[in-house]
């Protein structure tokens, strides 16, 4: 029997452009591993430029924890090795030639094998990146044992991709996939679902895990407010969590002995002429969604969702978590008197504008920053979308100030910086609160290792 | 509208950095975000941000006081002329109100935005749209015939010592607008006290006691009536004596979300329930006044609904805004009881609490801190 926890802070951002429920193959042509998207790793390269790679193929390594492997998501050559300012990889891309060869990591009977075995297989395939730990939101550290694995089947982000439609099918693999994880831990993995929504029965029938209902606005789908209701995390321990898509590929791993990096991505925003879902790998380029498919003007496009998603080029790479692709209007244009107007299509949390008239109006909205980087002079207004026993503002403030110990007693520990994304959107002071929080984690993982 | 964008456009290169006028860059970026809501994008975090901002959320509560300060300019030109008999026209007397207000709200402004352009210019900041409500605030809380002279000294030190050296709004532990009328009172107590100050230009002959003046002094048979003190036909500071026109405003916060309402609902259940132990004590006349009277009296009304909810220096926590608002309004009315010098309690109150506010905050988060401690020493046992 499932419990319903029932969270009653934050905020649905509705939004124009949500995918229409059809799924087509996106036969890209190019892939890319991006070691940005791992934060903390430092890459160091197994290949070079003109390599010839399978699916499972290591590309590179983290050069901290170098038992750590990121691998081809699809059969190809190397073409390319992008680096940035100070030489910074930004992107591995693999040019497929279309053939299915992958490298044999040999089928294995899930309940006959143990767990450092397990780890083994999942480092050496390069699907460990796919576990991630709380605290710091980094890829799991192998040598912990967590307390608890957490799954989300649901998101309640602005346009989120409907995962019951992408797991459709795949029960036998996800359940592979869970009971794999099972094996990981002493506790529980706990697969959390959406208490209205969820339907799919790839979740629902699941096994061995302990279900979980959530109801309530964004972020209810967030892993800390899952951990912060299920099993709340203290200084010192380590859960570790992942997605439904990851744990399919999981399962796979076990099942077929491959490294199949099969993905389905949702494309939605207010710029998309004709938003729906694409079947396609880890990391494909985006740039045959877009084609022909959006508005003209200047978008921007996103890896990811609008509130914590990646800003990406046209003819960038979907990140190596993300299921969603979204483009909006780019809002670098000047608004006459625009902090005057009586705002019929302005989409605010506050109730200062006329469109609170109609709360299930949905808003395009653009990238604009809508005013001046200002101090913190609102207070109890973060609370209102922050479904935490943690004082946000405060915590912010203490990160500011680089107060460690003042961090860990105001439960940095428990959240990640997409926690903060609805109390940046809604603040008034305009500054990049995800990023502050980020910086913080990182302070904290770099003091403690 | 493509004509001011051209022009500002134009005129922009000049007060960049580099630029011949570059000393003037935060007052150019004043003028134009004034006119432009800027075309800065986002670039880290969140892609969509909320369509209000400081400006948006400032002019909500500009408007919340229109209605308190148009009544205060009626105000000025009834009693003035009720002071020598006389009963114009509706519009007489509020153009004598609006013809005294209009220097003190220029003088205010002129010297308040002028040091917060420089101080922005200074620390290369944009201009913050506090002031923009303090501003309005200092006028309505002072006398109708302030020497402009003191007020802008008030004003200066409200915006310096008050704000600026704590690093700018939001930053800043007291309410400005309240520190520049307290500066008045101590620096210049003949022209902000006593009953000849609080009637424009009165009549010798005329008494000019506001009602706080007149509980002080024990002349109870002067109090006007609950209803003349609840619409505002007193004498009293230029926008305040309207708990009417107060409140409406105070709606007008609540409806849109800037006011606090857990800061305006302690405030008032503070003071009114110091005014019913009063009445419990009895010892003297003044205590044994109907504490909903403390109410509509002087400038509660007016510290609750636009001065103790200032976010900055109220308390920041939930629990901490019911605590804060409690305390301010309890200490308004006891100061108001007591303090023999001074009529009204008020503005001392919520200074006060001001700086405790942080200490409340305090002990508010080192409950959750505690709480978080404990589940860490439950998870090791």
């Amino acid at each position: 029997m499932s419990t319903t926890y029932k969270i009653k802070k934050g905020l649905n951002i509705k939004l124009l452009g949500e995918a229409e429920k059809t799924v087509v193959d996106l036969n890209a042509k190019r892939f890319a591993i991006n070691p940005p998207d791992f934060t903390g790793c430092f890459p160091k390269m197994l290949v070079k430029e003109g390599d010839d790679v399978k699916a499972g193929t290591p590309l590179f390594y983290d050069k901290y924890r170098e038992e750590i492997r990121f691998t081809s998501p699809v059969c190809g050559k190397v073409k390319e090795i992008v680096r940035g300012a100070k030489r910074k990889m930004l992107h591995v891309i693999i040019e497929t030639d279309g053939k299915d060869e992958a490298i044999d990591f040999g089928k294995v009977e899930i309940s006959s094998i143990d767990r450092q075995a397990i780890i083994d297989k999942m480092l050496a395939s390069g699907v460990w990146p796919m576990v991630r730990q709380r605290p710091y939101a980094v890829i799991a550290n192998p040598q912990d044992e967590p307390k608890a694995i957490f799954i989300s089947a649901f998101d309640t982000a602005p346009l989120a991709a409907d995962l019951d439609l992408i797991v459709h099918g795949q029960g036998k693999e996800f359940q592979a996939g869970l009971d794999v994880l099972t094996k990981l831990t002493s506790g529980k993995v706990h697969l959390n679902v959406d208490a209205k929504n969820t339907t799919s029965k790839v979740f629902l029938n699941s096994k061995n895990v302990q279900l979980n209902s959530f109801s309530g606005p964004h972020p209810a789908s967030n892993v800390s407010v899952h951990v912060s209701r299920v099993d709340p995390i203290n200084k010192g321990e380590v859960i570790w969590y992942t997605g439904p898509q990851e744990v399919i590929t999981i399962g796979k791993l076990f099942l077929e002995g491959k490294f199949n990096s099969e993905r389905i991505v949702a494309l939605a925003g207010s710029e998309i002429l004709h938003p729906k879902y694409y079947k396609t790998y880890i990391g494909a380029r985006i740039v045959n969604m877009i084609s022909g498919n959006e508005t003209g003007g200047r978008n921007r496009y996103i890896s990811g969702n609008v509130l914590t998603g990646e800003k990406i080029e046209k003819d960038g790479f979907v990140g190596f978590y993300d299921s969603m692709v979204t483009v909006i209007p780019e809002g670098d244009h000047y608004e006459f008197f625009g902090w005057l107007k009586p705002g019929m299509n302005k989409f605010s949390f506050s109730h200062t504008f006329l469109s609170r008239l109609f709360p299930n109006k949905k808003f395009k909205v653009d990238t604009n920053l809508h005013g001046g980087v200002r101090g913190y002079v609102m207070t109890g207004k973060m609370e209102k979308v922050f479904p935490f026993d943690i004082y946000p503002l405060q915590l912010v403030k203490a990160i500011l100030v680089e107060d460690i110990d003042l961090m860990e007693n105001l439960g940095i520990y428990e959240i990640d910086a997409e926690d903060f994304a609805l109390c940046e959107v809604i603040d008034t002071s305009k500054t990049n609160i995800q990023d502050i929080v980020r910086n913080g984690l990182e302070l904290i993982r770099k003091e403690m290792s | 509208m493509k004509a001011i964008r051209n022009l500002l456009d134009k005129q922009k290169p000049h007060f960049e950095k580099g630029g011949k006028l570059e000393k003037f860059h935060s007052m150019f970026d004043a003028m134009e975000t004034l006119f432009f809501v800027p075309n800065r994008v986002t670039t880290k975090g969140a892609h969509i941000r909320d369509a209000i901002d400081m400006k948006r959320t400032m002019i909500v509560v500009f408007i919340a006081l229109l209605p308190a300060l148009f009544f205060g300019m009626w105000n000025i030109g009834y009693q003035h002329f009720l002071s020598y008999g006389e009963h114009p026209d509706f519009w007489t007397m509020f153009w004598y109100g609006f013809l005294k207000m209009l220097p003190i709200i220029i003088v205010t402004y002129g010297v308040g935005l002028g040091l917060e352009i420089i101080f922005a210019q200074i620390r290369s900041h944009d201009v913050n749209e506090g002031f923009f409500v303090s501003g309005l605030l200092i006028p309505m809380i002072v006398p109708p015939d302030i020497p402009l002279w003191q007020l802008a000294i008030a004003v200066a030190f409200a915006v310096v010592f008050g704000k600026e050296v704590f690093g700018g709004t939001g930053m800043n532990i007291m309410n400005p607008a309240l520190l520049a009328r307290a500066f008045l009172f101590f620096a210049y107590p003949g022209n902000i006290s006593g009953d000849k100050v609080w009637i424009s230009d009165k009549a010798d002959a005329f008494s000019g006691a506001t009602p706080l003046g007149d509980a002080l002094t024990g002349h109870f048979d002067n109090l006007p009536s609950v209803y003349d003190m609840f619409m505002g036909f007193i004498p009293g500071s230029n926008g305040e004596t309207s708990t009417l026109m107060i409140l409406l405003g105070g709606l007008f916060l609540l409806m849109t979300g800037i006011g606090n309402w857990r800061v305006m609902f302690s405030f008032f259940a503070g003071g009114y329930i110091m005014g019913l132990l009063f009445n419990l004590w009895g010892y003297n006349e003044y205590m044994q006044l109907p504490a909903y009277y403390h109410l509509v009296m002087g400038g509660f009304a007016f510290g609750a609904v636009f001065m103790a909810t200032d976010p900055v220096t109220a308390a920041q926590t939930n629990k901490g805004m019911y605590i804060y608002g409690f305390l301010a309004g309890l200490m308004a009315i006891l100061i108001r009881v007591f303090n023999p010098a001074y009529p009204e309690g008020v503005m001392l109150a919520i200074l006060l609490m001001n700086v405790f506010a942080p200490l409340i905050d305090h002990y508010v988060i080192a409950g959750n801190i505690k709480r978080r401690q404990k589940r860490l020493k439950l998870a090791t046992s």
